[in-house]
């Protein structure tokens, strides 16, 4: 078998890694090397070095380091946000009432719709109970930034649940019934016991709304577009803007991708990291 | 066995593969490809195809690029190996983007059937582009409720023919506002909304008019330092449009072009700003060509008596350069036949009702409809039109800025001067940014 495996492993792999170059590492390569271009379409470019990233963070029209702080903010607070929702509502939904599989699947639903269709229902939904007190949602960037929290939680909280009642489910029992001769009340199953060995669950949980965090735009361009002056707009919507908003910053917008690209690849390596070293083995 | 069927089974996944990469033949004989911007008429677009096909067989495809997506859809179509051979651009600030890959038309057949080379989009001598659809805006109003206000006690005006200068026509929005339980109609005007599918009404269409003032003052058509000559004429209209409206001006973040022109054609307001492509939206919704008329946008400056409604295109037409030369020729050919034959025009004026620069139109083939026929009695007044000067505007960046400082300024969160800074400083500062 591992003969076999070893004489034919190209065969296997090949297809993902032709698919896996085609997708994402040309691109990528592409990508960073437009940043160092002027460029109005990608065949079409031509060598400026690094004046594409100093345009990106000198333009003081479309902010850049302040989409940063506004995304990191955004980012983290749904971290906490999402997760706590996500966890909370699986405790409750591993106790094994009635109607359970029904109540999973009501939590999980939001998560079917896409990033757009999502970010109109609520600007409407929003737009109409703010509508009571005279404001809408581009009133200042915070009534944007709070609807955004809204929408994501109602979003991604049911799939975050899917993935922590999986955890839950699979603590063997017997850990937690030792856990209730000794004397430990529910708190302290729950912090001693059920935690430490859902930190997988964690891990991955904390990773997927963090990245998403980061990269979201569908639900920032249908909800807010970025209103007030640009002030809720989040970092790929901000990119975006940059490469389509005026003639010939196509490169700039590209520059600022990829500064956004490490970012993203930072952060979630040492979330990762941090996570991970909490893990417990079984 | 297993091994074979292993191995099968790869080969055709990479096989299956590779496929992706098969270029489609290129014909012998040439072919069009037609990146359309307006979806409003991409079946008529495609139906003409056809027929086109079935007279001569060149093959002519339509692609429509869904609203707001225009250059996103060009930019990556224009890479594949079947790029569009004919695209659009909208004026001499998207031609800066596109202006390499536009071939020159000067000697060829469709730019002679041009009327005047004002509709000829030039660059270095040379014809880049050329417009194939005039289009106008204004104040379209609800004749009937007009008519009804007129005939109130102490009205202002006994006639809408009467409004030909912004104080009467503040004052008449102002006494419909005061009185709009009395008309039955929630405001003067419809919602300003600043939603992305609205907010072009006011910081591109709206904020022409300070722009062609100052242009036509100074003598100018375009500038890399617009000194903000009009801005407070701006501000009355502004103000006009958000106070005597049917919604509080803090509440315009949320409004869109959907809302305003649902209270337009259910009857909750008698002012309208918007063009003759929205005729269709206005008889959809349940109007009648009765109840459709347009007044120009007043703004209080000198001598606007005479002003007609704004006219002009942000359409222009632009042969691929890049393309092959047998589809470059196919293009010219199709556009010819377009401009010149009698199943191009009737599709061009009839169905997709444009009022179109070309020779050949002006033998019977000329759109009709409530909306165009006023934009035709302005100019038969010998009123002078608004031209649309808002191609010169620096970018979409400019336009973003200007519309949220309007925005921010009607919800009161910001004050007039930032719209005087996106507007004046904006415009240097955006000039300067695509000089780089």
């Amino acid at each position: 078998m591992t003969n076999t495996i070893k004489r034919y492993w190209p065969v296997f792999v090949l297809p993902t890694m032709l698919a896996f170059a085609i997708g994402f590492l040309i691109p990528f390569v592409s990508g960073l090397y437009l940043s160092f271009c002027d460029f109005t379409t990608v065949s079409n470019a031509t060598f400026v070095g690094f004046s594409n990233y100093v345009k990106a963070f000198t333009d003081t029209s479309s902010d850049f380091l302040h989409a940063l702080w506004f995304t990191t903010a955004f980012a983290g607070l749904s971290t906490v946000l999402i997760n706590l929702f996500g966890l909370a509502i699986a405790l409750l939904l591993v106790r094994g009432f009635k109607g359970t599989n029904i109540f999973r699947t009501v939590f999980f639903l939001p998560n079917m719709i896409g990033g757009i269709v999502l970010g109109w229902l609520w600007q409407v939904i929003l737009n109409g109970v703010l509508a009571n007190y005279g404001r809408t949602l581009v009133y200042n960037e915070w009534y944007g930034f709070w609807g955004l929290m809204i929408v994501m939680l109602w979003q991604q909280a049911g799939y975050m649940m899917i993935i922590y009642i999986s955890g839950l489910t699979s603590i063997p029992g017997e850990l937690i019934e030792a856990a209730e001769m000794d004397g430990a009340n529910s708190w302290q199953v729950l912090t001693r016991v059920k935690l430490p060995m859902i930190m997988p669950s964690i891990t991955i949980c904390t990773f997927l709304t963090l990245t998403n965090g980061f990269k979201l735009f569908d639900q920032n361009l249908a909800l807010t577009n970025g209103m007030p002056s640009s002030q809720s707009e989040l970092l790929a919507l901000n990119i975006y803007n940059t490469f389509y908003g005026r003639t010939g910053w196509a490169g700039a917008g590209q520059a600022k991708a990829v500064v956004f690209c490490i970012i993203v690849v930072a952060i979630a390596l040492i979330q990762l990291r941090a996570t991970r070293t909490k893990e417990v083995q079984q | 066995m297993k091994k074979i069927l292993a191995m099968l089974v790869a080969a055709t996944m990479i096989l299956g593969m590779v496929n992706i990469f098969a270029v489609a033949e290129t014909t012998a004989t040439g072919s069009v490809y037609y990146l359309n911007f307006k979806p409003e008429q991409a079946e008529q677009w495609e139906a003409l195809a056809k027929v086109y096909t079935e007279q001569t067989g060149v093959p002519v495809t339509v692609v429509t690029a869904a609203s707001g997506t225009y250059e996103d859809t060009l930019r990556s179509e224009i890479e594949k190996p079947e790029a569009p051979t004919l695209f659009q651009v909208n004026g001499p600030v998207g031609l800066k983007t596109w202006s390499d890959y536009c071939l020159d038309l000067s000697d060829t057949e469709v730019y002679k059937e041009l009327k005047s080379d004002d509709f000829a989009l030039k660059q270095d001598g040379q014809v880049l582009g050329l417009a194939y659809v005039i289009e106008t805006y204004g104040l379209i109003y609800n004749k009937d409720l007009l008519a009804k206000y007129c005939a109130l006690d102490n009205a202002v005006i006994k006639d809408a023919s009467e409004i030909n200068n912004f104080a009467t026509l503040k004052a008449v929005a102002d006494d419909i506002q005061a009185r709009k339980d009395e008309l039955g109609v929630l405001g003067a005007f419809t919602s300003a909304g600043m939603d992305s599918s609205s907010d072009w009404r006011f910081k591109t269409h709206l904020a022409n008019l300070p722009i062609y003032y100052e242009y036509k003052a100074d003598g100018i058509g375009t500038t890399e330092a617009i000194k903000g000559t009009y801005l407070d004429n701006y501000k009355q209209i502004w103000d006009l449009y958000i106070n005597d409206a049917t919604c509080e001006p803090a509440m315009i973040g949320g409004k869109t072009s959907e809302d305003a022109l649902a209270e337009f054609t259910l009857g909750e307001a008698v002012f309208y700003q918007n063009g003759t492509w929205d005729y269709n939206n206005c008889i959809n919704g349940g109007m009648t060509d009765e109840q459709l008329d347009m007044l120009p946008i007043y703004i209080g400056a000198e001598g606007e008596e005479n002003q007609g409604l704004c006219t002009g295109s942000e359409n222009y037409w632009c042969v691929n350069k890049k393309a092959s030369q047998e589809n470059i020729d196919a293009t010219l050919a199709f556009l010819k036949w377009v401009v010149t034959s009698d199943e191009g025009r009737d599709a061009l004026a009839n169905q997709m009702g444009f009022v179109t620069p070309f020779k050949a139109f002006d033998d019977g083939y000329t759109a009709h409809n409530a909306l165009l026929d006023a934009a035709a009695r302005y100019i038969a007044e010998g009123k002078t039109s608004v031209s649309w000067n808002f191609p010169t505007m620096p970018s979409e960046t400019w336009k973003n800025n200007l519309g949220a400082a309007l925005l921010e300024y009607a919800q009161g969160t910001g004050s007039w001067d930032n719209v005087k800074t996106a507007f004046v400083d904006g415009w240097a500062s955006e000039y300067a940014a695509l000089a780089k």
